[in-house]
């Protein structure tokens, strides 16, 4: 057992005790998962050890906790996973976390390295699954490999653009004892790719050139940790900015130069900013087709700098004037540095009739049980400690369009694979990474029911998590689609169990509430936010709401359906 | 079209095929020929990939850049198209 050999001075550890300690050496504190046959060593080693183990009740649900964790600070998250169900219960968080940059380590336990190939009970080639869906994975062939697994794990999943690893154990290489000299060097992110000195030139360059220059900010700002900085520069030259879905919070919702998402559901006057840059900063973004709707038409008449710190990303969809191959943090400050603060007010009043006259219409949201009043209201009653947390559905988008976020990191939601089920576990995470900030948890009616057996999990620990159900008995966004799209003929989108969501909350050991189970909407609302501990609250909502604007798949940026006809 | 192989240095080790030949796959970019090799060092190998030069394959490289085994990729002219060729010869593939 964990011991050093008195005569020679080695270390001798078990593979298991390798995995735990070298875990705690790089600081985790907490991991998320379920045991099984396959990972009962690892579990034997994490008895005696200081990192807390967080039972989930699917190990989906531990894949997005540990997601949560890892949104809210940046620190690479932790899953733990039996071999075979238990490692594709994960392989959704684990995609999930890819698409998102997300920094994730997923450990699996695999049958016994004679078993592999036979298909042996449990067996599934872990390996293979995870390999299109990570940043690199690993099956370990030996205890003393895992010296360098592990920290090349961390180096790997911080490292520039950040994302998810897996390691695959099998059991006997979680059991086998080796000797070492010493504990290896910690990982650590590689240093990051400075800007050349030319390429700043020309930005400023082109930057003072642009009459109508426009930032388009994305999940890159969070990474890169330069929120603030991000919001100087645009400052210094007055650049109106549009946030991707994934960069919202980076500027705050509030400043005068934020103009909103962009692309698929944003409002009207941001993406009529779109068709009259001449510049477009693409700063730590990926051109997603949601943002950019159909590329050819997005944009028209603008030169494009592109920076991120992904070399595959420049070029992929939009061809750049000039690419810079960086972190997004370090060429901004050294565009600050070189250039001097220009005005441009022509486009700045332009923009802000723009932003006056065709932004979101509120007009026919009047009570608590329509989504943008809820959302509104939700904002006004929390601060910008708050973690705002969604699922996947129409609540997402219409809280992406509303809420005002003024912080990074304080929106956390499945952007690149869009998750059902995402936001329950995701909330857990950040209320255990930070309980001094509530989780506030928006979900539908369909995507909670994705995940809802982490309630108990949430129960548990006490979190202070509030969930607020938007319950309009369907799967909306697809209704959404089949109203528009598919002329109206509806089909295997209606939830027609009606499961008694304060019901199910509190057999589960939460509180809830029904918004309409009193006269007053607003005592009830106030009521949920200041609960101790894990609240569910249904509000019943019409399914005929729905998010406009909406540019239909494929179609252009400036072909925006306003409402339903 | 234009046909041209590309010779990457990996590290040689159970799972790296799988990493290049997956990240082909899930790009959609089609593989025409396949040929690896140890290296003398054995701790690298040699891959040469013999592919059509489409508009996307620079993005196909900079995508296998980024793989964590694969240590440089050379882009070869078609001078180097005739191993594929010879190997055919030997492997009588008509």
């Amino acid at each position: 057992m964990n011991t050093e050999d008195r005569k020679t001075g080695r270390l001798q550890y078990k593979g298991a005790e390798i995995i735990v300690k070298l875990l705690e050496r790089h600081g985790i504190t907490r991991v998320s998962g379920i045991p099984g046959g396959a990972s009962l060593p690892i579990y034997d080693a994490l008895q005696t050890s200081s990192i807390e183990h967080v039972l989930t009740r699917h190990e989906q649900g531990a894949g997005f906790i540990a997601q949560g964790m890892a949104r809210v600070t940046g620190v690479p998250g932790v899953c733990l996973a039996c071999s075979g169900p238990g490692a594709t219960n994960l392989v959704t968080a684990v995609a999930d976390a890819h698409l998102d940059s997300i920094p994730l380590i997923a450990i699996t336990g695999q049958v016994t390295t004679n078993l592999i190939g036979t298909d042996a009970f449990q067996e599934t080639d872990t390996y293979g699954v995870m390999l299109p869906i990570t940043k690199h994975n690993w099956l370990v062939r030996s205890a003393e490999e895992l010296l360098d697994v592990i920290p090349e794990a961390f180096r790997i999943a911080t490292s520039g653009r950040p994302g998810p690893v897996s390691i695959d154990v099998p059991k006997d290489v979680q059991q086998q004892m080796v000797e070492f000299d010493k504990w290896p060097d910690l990982g650590y992110a590689d240093p990051l790719p400075q800007p050349h000195a030319d390429d700043i030139e020309k930005m400023c360059e082109m930057l003072a050139q642009a009459s109508h220059p426009l930032l388009m900010i994305g999940g890159g700002i969070t990474h890169s940790g330069c929120a603030q900085d991000l919001v100087k520069f645009a400052e210094q030259h007055n650049i109106p900015t549009v946030a991707s879905f994934m960069g919202l919070g980076c500027m705050p919702s509030t400043h005068p130069l934020f103009l909103g998402m962009l692309g698929m559901h944003g409002a009207r006057y941001t993406n009529m900013v779109l068709e009259e840059c001449d510049l477009l900063i693409g700063a730590g973004v990926r051109f997603d087709d949601r943002a950019t709707g159909k590329v050819s038409q997005f944009c028209p008449q603008a030169s494009v700098i592109h920076i991120d710190i992904d070399e595959s990303e420049i070029g992929k969809i939009k061809a750049p004037s000039l690419a810079i191959k960086a972190d997004v943090g370090a060429t901004i400050r050294e565009c600050m540095k070189k250039i001097s603060p220009m005005k441009r007010q022509d486009w700045y009043d332009r923009v802000a009739y723009l932003k006056q006259h065709f932004g979101l219409d509120f007009s026919q949201s009047h009570t608590l049980f329509q989504p943008y009043k809820l959302l509104q209201t939700l904002a006004d009653l929390t601060d910008k400690q708050t973690h705002v947390v969604t699922d996947v559905g129409q609540h997402q988008m219409w809280t992406s369009q509303v809420f005002p976020f003024q912080r990074d990191r304080q929106w956390i939601s499945s952007g690149g694979l869009g998750t059902m089920g995402f936001g329950l576990p995701a909330a857990i995470g950040a209320a255990l990474a930070e309980p001094d900030r509530m989780a506030l948890c928006i979900s539908g009616d369909g995507s909670i029911m994705m995940n809802i057996q982490e309630l108990a999990t949430a129960v548990e620990h006490n979190l202070n998590i509030k969930i607020i159900i938007m319950n309009n008995h369907n799967l909306g966004l697809v209704r959404q689609q089949q109203s528009l799209f598919y002329g109206a003929r509806h089909h295997a989108v209606k939830n027609n169990s009606s499961t008694n969501f304060v019901a199910l909350a509190k057999a589960m050991g939460a509180q809830g509430y029904d918004l309409a189970e009193g006269d007053d909407p607003m005592q009830i609302l106030k009521q949920v936010l200041n609960e101790e501990g894990p609240c569910v609250l249904n509000v019943t909502i019409s399914e005929n709401e729905m998010v406009f604007p909406m540019v239909a798949p494929g179609a252009s940026n400036s072909e925006m359906i306003l409402e339903y006809a | 079209m234009n046909k041209i192989v590309l010779e990457l240095k990996v590290k040689n080790h159970p799972g790296v095929m799988s990493h290049v030949c997956g990240l082909f796959a899930r790009r959609a970019y089609n593989m025409e020929g396949i040929l690896c090799l140890p290296m003398n060092d054995n701790i690298h190998s040699k891959i040469w990939l013999l592919v059509n030069e489409e508009e996307r394959l620079n993005q196909v490289i900079k995508q296998t850049n980024k793989l964590e085994d694969v240590v440089e990729i050379e882009h070869h002219t078609k001078m180097d198209e005739h191993v594929f060729f010879k190997l055919g010869d030997l492997f009588e593939v008509s």
